[in-house]
């Protein structure tokens, strides 16, 4: 069974030098209130491992979105992304300041490498990549043909953290997610020592009927509980 | 043809391609005005990146928080589509089952490769779903304006980083459709706004006329 915490509490978790998956896409499925405090928490050199930089001006005025906050606050040493186009302070960090260390990668081939992470298998073959700069990412570990067709071998993903956000957790750390929130969440619950996720409303065991589960509780290590959003 | 009309003439001319039932995935800028133009009849079933299948717009009651489209703005699904998780969303994109992909492109030659994300020490965007997409769909489709400030787009051989090698089907612009063949691309329609002279003029790859060459329709 989850532990039930503090946002607080569980920022305190993750050290200086963690390397945490972030579930949330343009924001969208981001721990809001956990990233929020984890950005005022001063905990820095993270490896952040998320679909993507997300950016300034949220839906709600937000001046940072989602991880956005973690980069604007120069927390993130390296970034393992599929997508930084909408934050411009990432190739500010990177390429001008050199502070930021960015790995990109097929968004489809980071889904896979955190499944194969996740599910103790020892890569991904996938066509996507083939022929281009990927080839030569640190996290390709190869090429092979198969049945005459060429594969890029990827590196399965793992982390020390992963941090979701559910809209409803029941009280046995069951998710249910609401919309276009689960998108990398549901692949990354599976692939960190350690699963922090944000609960929109914590429910009872039961007021999440089984088939709608999304994220098996037995996943998630500690429930916060941020509100609805 | 003026500047204001050439998006719409392209995505108008892209959404002919579309065959009712197809699941598409679209692109930023020009593909997204692709079902503005389909024609009557053409359903398709728009899939999203993010994870919807059957995306629609947002409607009357946006929830820009929990529904969003693969660039973060409020989207919807219409009755009968569903939400997905990015695996099972590159797992339609990589493993086929996306019949066709709209696509822009910064360069795409003649070999059918494209690229469209990366300029170095530049811009670095990231490829997103794009090389996933062009893996996988099985029809791609680059809809994009002819030139760049006067400089040819269509090239013998894409000088910025690729996305995918030898994978477009088809390239439409303002001036006309081309093909990608195992022999070069082969120019099957052209806007009579254009002779076949400035269209090649404007095309760094040398363009094969089609014996069948007829007006953009």
């Amino acid at each position: 069974m989850p532990k039930f915490v503090s946002i607080e509490e569980a920022v305190k978790l993750i050290p200086d030098g963690a390397t945490v998956m972030f579930g949330g896409f343009m924001g969208c499925g981001s721990a809001h209130k956990f990233i929020d405090a984890l950005s005022k928490s001063g905990v820095k050199d993270l490896t952040m491992i998320c679909n993507d930089g997300s950016m300034p001006g949220g839906p709600l005025g937000e001046d940072y979105y989602g991880v956005a906050k973690l980069i604007h606050n120069k927390q993130v040493k390296k970034l393992i992304t599929s997508h930084v186009g909408l934050n411009p302070e990432v190739a500010q960090q990177n390429m001008q300041d050199g502070t930021l260390e960015v790995v990109l990668v097929p968004q489809g081939s980071l889904a896979e490498m955190i499944r194969a992470g996740g599910a103790g298998l020892g890569g991904v073959l996938t066509p996507t990549g083939v022929g281009t700069v990927v080839e030569e990412s640190p996290l390709c570990l190869g090429k092979q043909t198969i049945h005459d067709k060429d594969y890029l071998l990827m590196a399965p993903l793992h982390a020390d953290f992963a941090v979701i956000s559910g809209y409803k957790i029941d009280k046995a750390g069951n998710v249910w997610y609401k919309g276009t929130t689960m998108n990398h969440s549901i692949v990354m619950a599976t692939a960190a020592d350690t699963v922090i996720a944000e609960a929109e409303q914590v429910v009872e065991v039961g007021a999440i009927a089984p088939e709608d589960v999304r994220t098996p509780g037995v996943f998630v290590d500690y429930v916060v509980e941020g509100g609805l959003y | 043809m003026e500047k204001s009309q050439i998006k719409g003439f392209i995505a108008a001319r892209v959404a002919k391609e579309l065959k009712d039932g197809d699941v598409v995935n679209l692109g930023i800028g020009v593909p997204t005005l692709v079902p503005n133009y389909l024609p009557e009849g053409v359903h398709v079933t728009l899939q999203a990146e993010i994870g919807i299948v059957g995306s629609a717009s947002a409607g009357d009651n946006p929830d820009p928080i929990h529904i969003v489209d693969a660039g973060g703005a409020p989207s919807g699904v219409r009755p009968g589509g569903c939400f997905i998780d990015s695996a099972t969303s590159f797992t339609l994109i990589r493993g086929g089952h996306v019949d066709a992909t709209v696509l822009g492109g910064l360069e795409v030659d003649q070999e059918g490769s494209l690229s469209n994300w990366l300029i170095p020490g530049k811009k670095m965007p990231g490829m997103g779903g794009a090389m996933d997409l062009l893996v996988g769909a099985k029809t791609v489709i680059v809809a994009m304006e002819h030139t760049a400030k006067g400089a040819p787009k269509i090239l013998k051989k894409c000088r910025l980083p690729y996305t995918a090698v030898k994978c477009v089907d088809k390239i439409i612009t303002e001036m006309g459709v081309m093909e990608v063949t195992d022999k070069g691309l082969v120019l099957t329609e052209y806007n009579p706004e254009f002779t076949v002279e400035q269209i090649q003029a404007a095309t760094e790859a040398e363009l094969i006329i089609s014996p069948d060459l007829k007006p953009m329709a």
